[in-house]
């Protein structure tokens, strides 16, 4: 049966018709680009932000090198040792100078803990501090640490947390560390790559959170089978187990997992203790590998609950890290999560959730609404919320690339075969294509996002001397020579630890405040502090470790922009202890003590 | 636009089209891959305006929505673009629909629509576009009902033999492949497992429009099509190309964008009469 005949189409209407279709294509061909942030026409330059590279000069002379794995892994090795590169800002010494320390994961390869010689320059001094010689066969890999008076002998101890055997490590002053471990309650294997700070109890001991990546009973050096991998590209539950620690005093720790309630064993990545919904007691949040992020709300002291209406559920993605920051100088603490995007084949987009818990319980993500630049870095790992220009609002230093090998042969098509794949094919690594030389999203640079008034992104890099394209992971903020500006550490999987001195020839104005808590948790971690500057208001935390196996400098750096009137801070101290309206000066550290 | 199956039964595109609602529901409940609904209520509106505008304008009758009912869904749930971007779900609807009117040859369009509108434009914003390229969650269930259902449709439309030979293929020439690249055989076939093959299998490979008559003829083009591909993975595996080349993105949907178009016009210019049958017995 044949159709009626169409009416012929008269031939204008087909060249107009012709004329849309390949305007449509020549509209498509202009989006070749990567979208730019949306730049609302308040700065289209570096503004002040500028870095120079210092490590050299400076003696920050480290070298990462990856951790070598069990044979049956070989073929992907490259693909899986590709954690470690970590680094953390502490001033061992209480000089008032802070020191930092770098992790490295091969087997014999030695940490190091750059003393602050208070002349521009530093000085490794982890041998004689007995925090150089952690990589010991058997031992495990390490992978970050985090610093904190445990004690209250007034000096910052370490917990070194590894693929193996964590360590604490007891600070006994004038440099010397004496490893506690084995009467710790900590030495239990487990594969991290995060832990962070948190006194939940209110008790003035800091206890501890960390989770697994691997599975805890994954040994990568001596496997008992290769199904180690993530069960799921999307919604893996077979990672590592989340793990809460009661501070007892002394070093001693009883672990109180049950506090966290029954919590799915996601592929954590990183962490961070913060009070995000203002009820003064601080809860955690966390950033999971192959899953979604989760919050944990704790409920006054007594267990947490995971808030699953909190609005993380809704994106499952790769999260590799969490900065915690006040962006929009609301007074509510945001978070920015790391994601993965790799033109052509994935575009998970990083996540920068506005707290909005006060309001309707929610984290609202801004990623897509604020701009390519901001969410679609690359492979994205360390991130850190850090005012460079000091112009009072918070930018983003993000570490960018996963792995660079060959510059022509690259691992993404490969990898995407088992990514698609039903079951459970992605967990077993023998099913996994050989990566050979291959890279994978390799040779990225960080990006540096200048905050735009908190409505958008510029990515500053190029114009402000970030232009390395090692595989960055940790990045850690730090006032490194006391200047009154905020400088970068990054720590590199295979390649060198930089140091990115700030040389911004900016006029704006800061202010910092050096807390002094309460023994044992003299650096105050922690604690809230709410800048009341002009019109505006930022609220920073003193962070106990966060972004991706980082910790930043105690001490908080406010850029005030040109502000020349009274500046007044609000202090919520760890212990619940609530100080307000102290008066700060500018252009200084404030040293402020809790009551 | 045409009633293909007037007084002949169901037409398979309701088929088509209730099974595309099902892998909706099920992949947005269980996986949100919609990501938010504004997405998919842009692409479906613009695939039903610019249809039923075009298809007054030009054609002067009424269309069939069912048509842009599964290119404005499959739009929502192939395109993956970078964040933010938004124009893709209103150009890829658009463009889908646009090439049904523009890239005729003898009253038949060539391209499968969602296969053509993403085709280009992964391949002029590779920056900003991408394919689904990962599963969905990684439960077999989820792919066993959207495979029970789509095979019912399939068999329905009379086309199941499409589908069935290039899964067939796939396996075989995975096979071949693993001869060559070193890559575990469960990896090589691994893809076809996935929920952009699903797609690909159910939906495009058996678009009736798009489809030559003939099922000898449509198991040669199977055949072509997944040759054609198997080309592009060799290709890809011993980097021939790079793996910025579009064609490392979505190797099927090139393969079917490449050999499709081809079967079709050569079938319209050498068998206009056939096809025009054809369509009138679907």
């Amino acid at each position: 049966m044949g159709r009626p005949t169409a009416p012929a189409i008269p031939t204008w209407k087909r060249v107009v018709v012709s004329s849309v279709f390949a305007g449509l294509l020549g509209f498509v061909w202009t989006q070749r680009e990567h979208a730019l942030a949306m730049d609302p026409g308040r700065g289209s330059a570096a503004s002040g932000i500028e870095f120079e590279e210092v490590s050299a000069s400076a003696g920050l002379v480290f070298r990462h090198e990856a951790a070598r794995l069990d044979p049956q892994l070989a073929h992907i090795e490259a693909e899986l040792s590709t954690l470690g590169a970590a680094v953390s800002v502490v001033d061992a010494d209480a000089d008032g100078w802070v020191d930092v320390y770098a992790t490295t994961s091969a087997t014999g390869a030695s940490n190091a803990l750059f003393h602050n010689q208070r002349d521009g320059r530093f000085q490794d001094v982890a041998a004689a501090a007995g925090m150089a010689d952690l990589n010991r066969p058997g031992e495990g890999a390490s992978m970050g640490s985090i610093w904190a008076d445990l004690d209250g002998d007034g000096d910052e101890d370490a917990y070194v947390y590894k693929w193996g055997y964590p360590q604490l490590f007891r600070n006994e002053g004038e440099l010397r560390f004496a490893d506690q471990s084995a009467s710790s309650g900590l030495r239990r294997w487990i594969n991290a790559n995060t832990a962070c700070w948190i006194d939940y109890d209110r008790d003035g001991y800091l206890d501890l959170f960390t989770a697994g990546y691997f599975a805890d009973d994954v040994n990568l050096y001596e496997l008992e089978h290769t199904r180690i991998r993530q069960n799921s590209f999307e919604f893996a539950t077979n990672g590592g187990t989340k793990r809460l620690y009661r501070n007892q005093g002394d070093l001693r720790f009883e672990e109180r997992t049950d506090l966290l309630g029954r919590t799915i064993t996601r592929w954590t990545l990183g962490s961070a203790a913060a009070d995000f919904d203002s009820d003064g007691w601080i809860d955690l949040y966390v950033a999971n590998d192959y899953g979604p992020e989760e919050y944990f709300r704790n409920v006054a002291g007594a267990r947490f609950e995971e808030q699953l209406d909190a609005g993380l559920k809704e994106s499952s993605k790769s999260g590799m890290c969490v900065a915690v920051g006040d962006f929009q100088n609301d007074g509510a603490l945001d978070t920015y999560v790391t994601n993965i995007s790799k033109r052509g084949y994935l575009f998970q987009g990083n996540n920068l959730r506005r707290n909005d818990l006060s309001i309707n319980g929610k984290f609202e993500n801004l990623g897509d609404a604020q701009g390519g630049q901001l969410a679609d870095c690359g492979w994205a790992w360390g991130a850190q919320f850090g005012d460079f220009d000091r112009d009072g609002w918070p930018d983003l230093f993000v570490a960018n690339g996963f792995l660079s090998a060959s510059q022509e042969r690259d691992y993404w098509y490969q990898m995407g075969k088992i990514a698609q794949g039903a079951g459970n094919i992605f967990q077993d690594v023998k099913a996994w294509p050989p990566i050979e030389d291959r890279s994978l999203s390799g040779y990225e640079r960080s990006s540096v996002l200048r905050n735009l008034r908190g409505q958008a992104w510029l990515d500053v890099a190029e114009k402000a001397g970030v232009r390395d394209l090692y595989d960055g992971r940790a990045v850690a903020l730090a006032d490194l020579w006391n200047r009154g500006a905020l400088d970068v550490l990054v720590a590199n999987q295979r390649g060198p630890l930089l140091a990115y001195k700030n040389v911004g020839g900016t006029s704006n104005g800061w202010t910092g405040v050096a807390l002094h808590g309460r023994a044992p948790n003299i650096s105050a971690i922690g604690a809230h502090v709410m800048l009341h500057f002009g019109a505006r208001r930022q609220c920073r935390v003193v962070d106990g470790g966060s972004g991706f196996s980082a910790q930043n400098d105690r001490r908080l750096l406010f850029g005030i922009g040109s502000e020349t009137g009274a500046l007044t801070a609000d202090v919520a101290w760890p212990s619940g202890q609530v100080q307000k309206g102290l008066v700060l000066l500018p252009g200084r550290w404030n040293e402020v003590r809790e009551p | 636009m045409s009633q293909p199956n007037k007084g002949k039964g169901l037409d398979p595109r309701i088929l088509s089209s209730s099974l595309l609602t099902l892998v909706l529901l099920i992949g947005q409940w269980q996986f949100q891959i919609l990501g938010d609904y504004q997405r998919w209520a842009l692409a479906l509106s613009v695939s039903f305006a610019s249809e039923i505008a075009l298809s007054l304008w030009l054609r002067r009758s009424f269309p069939n929505l069912l048509s842009a009912y599964i290119s404005g869904n499959s739009i929502a749930i192939l395109l993956k673009p970078a964040a933010g971007v938004w124009w893709p779900f209103w150009v890829g609807a658009l463009l889908s629909i646009l090439s049904k009117y523009v890239l005729t040859w003898r009253g038949n369009h060539v391209w499968n629509p969602t296969n053509f509108a993403m085709c280009m434009m992964m391949l002029l914003a590779p920056a900003q576009v991408t394919l689904l390229s990962h599963e969905w969650g990684n439960t077999w269930w989820t792919i066993g009902v959207i495979w029970a259902v789509g095979l019912l449709v399939v068999v329905r439309a009379r086309v199941w033999h499409l589908t069935l030979s290039y899964v067939a293929l796939f396996v075989l020439l995975a096979w071949f492949r693993t001869l060559f690249n070193g890559v575990p055989l469960r990896a090589e076939i691994a893809p076809v497992t996935g929920a952009m093959y699903t797609l690909f299998m159910l939906f495009m490979i058996t678009d009736p429009r798009t489809v030559v008559p003939g099922r000898a003829r449509q198991l040669w083009v199977v055949a072509a099509i997944a040759l054609v591909e198997c080309a592009i993975r060799m290709a890809r595996d011993f980097d021939l190309i790079a793996s910025d080349n579009p064609l490392s993105f979505a190797p099927p949907m090139y393969a079917l964008f490449i050999v499709g178009s081809l079967a079709m016009f050569h079938h319209l210019q050498f068998r206009p009469g056939e096809q025009k049958a054809a369509r009138a017995a679907t």
